[in-house]
């Protein structure tokens, strides 16, 4: 095998392969940054519309609720099949990229809103009483008590997912998006050896999602280390 | 006209009643202590006053205005008015002594920080933790906790201020430094609605204490009266059981 790869090796990592490469690489970051923000800003905004309380909120709490465990248990290629479908229904032109990227949006918004609840929930429910017996708002109570004490509990679970998620949008190469998996199924296909071709393709993997895990990890010392 | 008055005050959680048909009023700068046995309402009756336990039936005035806790308008004036301390504290983990002070009067009164920062460190001050400011809440001893939180109920400028137990969470060589503060309120004039199992301090700072059993006022009157001459058998049996020791 190692002979096979070193010699194959030279015509693989040509100038246009690894513009090929490159430019999947640069699919796959684009749909799981696009992913992880669109979430974390929309699973954000859904787990506090879904805490707050008033009445003439609750249709919106209960469209919210369905949707969140919808999406949260429909498997991603699904989701993406019928993300693809229901614009075709609609006769809406999308590309595929965008098909994938609003498939992703829904998905990681639907994770992240039930990761921030479960964190919310977490703060003790006497620092909210304590709060509202102080004249504090709903929002001013999220901004300055509740979310501060919240983050430790939400970042760990949304970087593990994030991390997942890079990978996951693999399934996007399932509707034609050539993102990093389909970028490795193709020149597979053109006759250079799997383990050469996929050893590269986990190698870039790896550089996406490390920078990442050690992002998370220093964004949670830095918010454990401001109580000691 | 009493600062504070409460009729036919009923509450409930889901669906056993806590409180039924409380009637109670508190002249400006009184001290009023809450006794009775444990579930009897005490607790229930400031968080039903400070909002936040919607009353079942009953009226509650403050300076003569009624208070409507269903509607928001009203619940933020009367909370401009009262605050509380809670017998866990409560303090927001998040924040240090100072900023757990200030926090409330600078985002939710708007008043300007460098007033509120001295108001606060002069609070803290009087509460003896000057050298304190910066610590947080998990540095901090429940006695020293708890005298924050006094401090910042204070400095909402409360003109009543409930004191839900506030020493039951602390170990017994801390209780006193707790008490101190709140006598120093009680000289000063605060009208203050005291919930308390520490008998002696009741009887000291109290200008009228009731004794609640099972959600009702059963019997309301001077310390002495309480303490020495209780009416009811209910008064009696309880004020036995704990000075028997």
């Amino acid at each position: 095998m190692w002979e096979r790869i070193v010699e194959e090796a030279p015509r693989f990592f040509g100038y246009y392969n690894l513009i090929f490469l490159l430019k999947a690489m640069g699919v796959t970051f684009a749909l799981s940054a696009g992913g992880c923000v669109v979430g974390l800003v929309l699973g954000f905004g859904v787990a506090v519309v879904r805490r707050a309380d008033g009445a003439w909120l609750a249709p919106l709490r209960w469209l919210l609720t369905l949707l969140v465990e919808a999406f949260r248990r429909i498997p991603f290629l699904v989701t993406l099949m019928l993300v693809f479908f229901g614009f075709q229904v609609l006769n809406l032109d999308l590309s595929i990229f965008s098909v994938a990227l609003v498939s992703v949006c829904l998905i990681a918004t639907a994770f992240i809103a039930e990761i921030v609840r479960s964190g919310l929930d977490s703060v003790h429910h006497n620092q909210w009483d304590t709060a509202m017996a102080m004249n504090f708002s709903y929002l001013q109570t999220l901004r300055y008590v509740i979310v501060p004490q919240a983050w430790k509990v939400i970042l760990p679970p949304v970087f593990s997912f994030f991390i997942l998620f890079i990978k996951d949008t693999a399934l996007a190469s399932q509707i034609g998006v050539v993102e990093l998996t389909y970028a490795g199924k193709v020149l597979n296909n053109r006759g250079f050896s799997a383990a050469l071709v996929f050893g590269s393709i986990l190698l870039l993997y790896f550089i996406l999602s490390y920078p990442l895990a050690r992002f998370g990890a220093w964004l949670e010392q830095r918010l454990a280390a401001t109580r000691d | 006209m009493p600062q504070l008055v409460i009729e036919g005050l009923s509450a409930s959680y889901g669906p056993i009643p806590v409180l039924e048909d409380v009637g109670l009023s508190l002249e400006r700068g009184e001290v009023v202590s809450l006794i009775g046995p444990s579930g009897s309402g005490k607790s229930t009756l400031l968080r039903v006053l400070i909002g936040l336990l919607p009353p079942k039936a009953g009226t509650v005035w403050l300076d003569g205005e009624r208070l409507d806790y269903r509607h928001g308008a009203s619940l933020r004036r009367l909370r401009e008015r009262m605050a509380i301390v809670f017998q866990q504290y409560n303090l927001f983990q998040n924040m240090t002594a100072l900023q757990n002070v200030t926090i409330a009067p600078i985002k939710v009164q708007k008043r300007p920080r460098t007033e509120v920062e001295a108001e606060a460190r002069a609070l803290l001050a009087k509460v003896g933790l000057s050298d304190k400011l910066n610590a947080y809440p998990d540095q901090l001893s429940g006695g020293q906790q708890q005298r924050v939180a006094i401090a910042r109920a204070l400095a909402l400028r409360p003109e009543i201020l409930l004191l839900d137990e506030v020493t039951s969470a602390l170990d017994p060589e801390l209780v006193n430094e707790v008490l101190d503060s709140i006598r120093l309120l009680a000289a000063e004039g605060m009208t203050l609605f005291i919930v308390s199992h520490e008998m002696g301090f009741v009887r000291e700072v109290s200008t009228r204490v009731a004794f609640m059993a099972d959600g009702r006022v059963v019997e309301l009157g001077e310390p002495a009266a309480i303490f020495d001459r209780p009416r009811e058998v209910r008064t009696r049996d309880f004020i036995g059981k704990i000075l028997r020791h």
